[in-house]
């Protein structure tokens, strides 16, 4: 059990460049009244983040496309997504989309 | 006298939704998620040859999903220090759209405590954050505590679980526990959504960023794919509801 000095100064260094862009805009945005153009432009950022985040988890494999690769994990996408929307529940979602993914592949795979 | 007060006290009180109790219960169902990539994050990290420790200490001090995962990669791999710090200021770098999107609900602080506010910040406790705002002009820094610090600790004890166990688990995959982070981006998509009431509109910029998304992802990096989709999934956004 030890801690090499080389790691450290990794791990010390990855934290920093975390830490600034985690703080900063809230730091410093919170001082002024944006312009409405930006709030309303920001006000789409969680959209845009998430649904870019889920066509990379479902669409991608190792920075490709991978349609045919992730066949079941796009299959398992439907009832999770179809949960999500009639239960608006974050835990029912994920129950939902692990026990979908191991159905498909007990049967597929 | 006492009586008076008592009754002043009642209306001065935080209201229950914004506790930092609160804030832990609306953390539980990202959980689930959160184990289960923490605990993959810690098997990751100890086959690239740190020792638990380490690996309490990345999840402390670094705290951060995919950044953990690209890191533990690099390390074993043999990377210098200056390649890993550099990737994963651009893994990381999508933090500031989040924090900046969530600093209209955050003008009642001070910037030292919106420093503690944005310091544990994920793509998860935003997720959870986002939507609370969506009924209301702030959110409570207490509650915003009770989220994230819940989500820290069960990722830090996900982690060093995953280091510890992860030498007898072989497959994770086989019991779908892999999909519990897309579901988890899937859930808050539809939340997000859902709450704001403009349906149409934020599923064409869900559908753009996507597209672009994926795109930019091939031709530059995955980290890169999502800045690239947000800013022009969110500009998109923006010029039609301004043309409306």
């Amino acid at each position: 059990m030890e801690v090499r000095a080389g790691i450290l100064l990794i791990i010390l260094g990855t934290a920093i460049v975390t830490f600034i862009p985690r703080v900063l805009p809230l730091m410093i945005l919170t001082r002024f009244e944006l312009p409405e153009w930006a709030t309303r432009w920001l006000s789409f950022v969680p959209i845009s983040v998430m649904a870019a985040l889920v066509g990379q988890e479902l669409l991608m494999n190792d920075g490709e496309v991978a349609l045919t690769t992730n066949t079941v994990e796009i299959l398992a996408a439907l009832p999770t997504f179809l949960v999500a929307i009639k239960t608006k529940s974050l835990l029912a979602t994920v129950v939902v989309g692990i026990l979908s993914l191991m159905a498909l592949r007990f049967i597929f795979i | 006298m006492g009586l008076s007060n008592a009754q002043i006290n009642t209306t001065t009180l935080p209201k229950v939704e914004d506790t930092f109790l609160q804030g832990v219960k609306e953390c539980l169902p990202t959980l689930l998620g959160y184990l289960s990539i923490g605990f993959a994050a810690g098997v990751v990290e100890k086959t690239a040859g740190l020792s638990i420790l380490e690996i309490a200490l990345l999840s402390f001090i670094l705290y951060a999903g995919s950044g953990q995962f690209i890191a533990a990669g690099m390390i074993g791999a043999g990377s210098s220090a200056t390649a890993i710090i550099i990737t994963i200021f651009f893994v990381n770098l999508r933090h500031i759209l989040l924090s900046a999107a969530l600093s209209p609900y955050f003008r009642h602080l001070t910037p030292i405590k919106n420093m503690l506010v944005g310091a544990l910040l994920t793509d998860e406790t935003f997720g959870v954050a986002i939507n609370k705002a969506a009924k209301r002009k702030q959110i409570s820094e207490k509650w915003m505590h009770g989220l994230n610090i819940t989500a820290y600790l069960n990722w830090v004890a996900a982690n060093v679980a995953g280091a510890y166990f992860g030498q007898w688990i072989s497959n994770p995959e086989k019991f779908g526990l892999d999909f519990a982070l897309p579901a988890m981006f899937i859930g808050l998509l539809v939340l997000t959504i859902a709450s704001r009431g403009k349906v149409k509109l934020d599923i064409i910029v869900g559908i753009m960023a996507i597209i672009i998304g994926v795109g930019a992802s091939v031709m530059f990096s995955a980290s890169i794919g999502v800045i690239v989709a947000t800013i022009i999934a969110s500009t998109i956004g923006m010029v039609i509801e301004k043309w409306k």
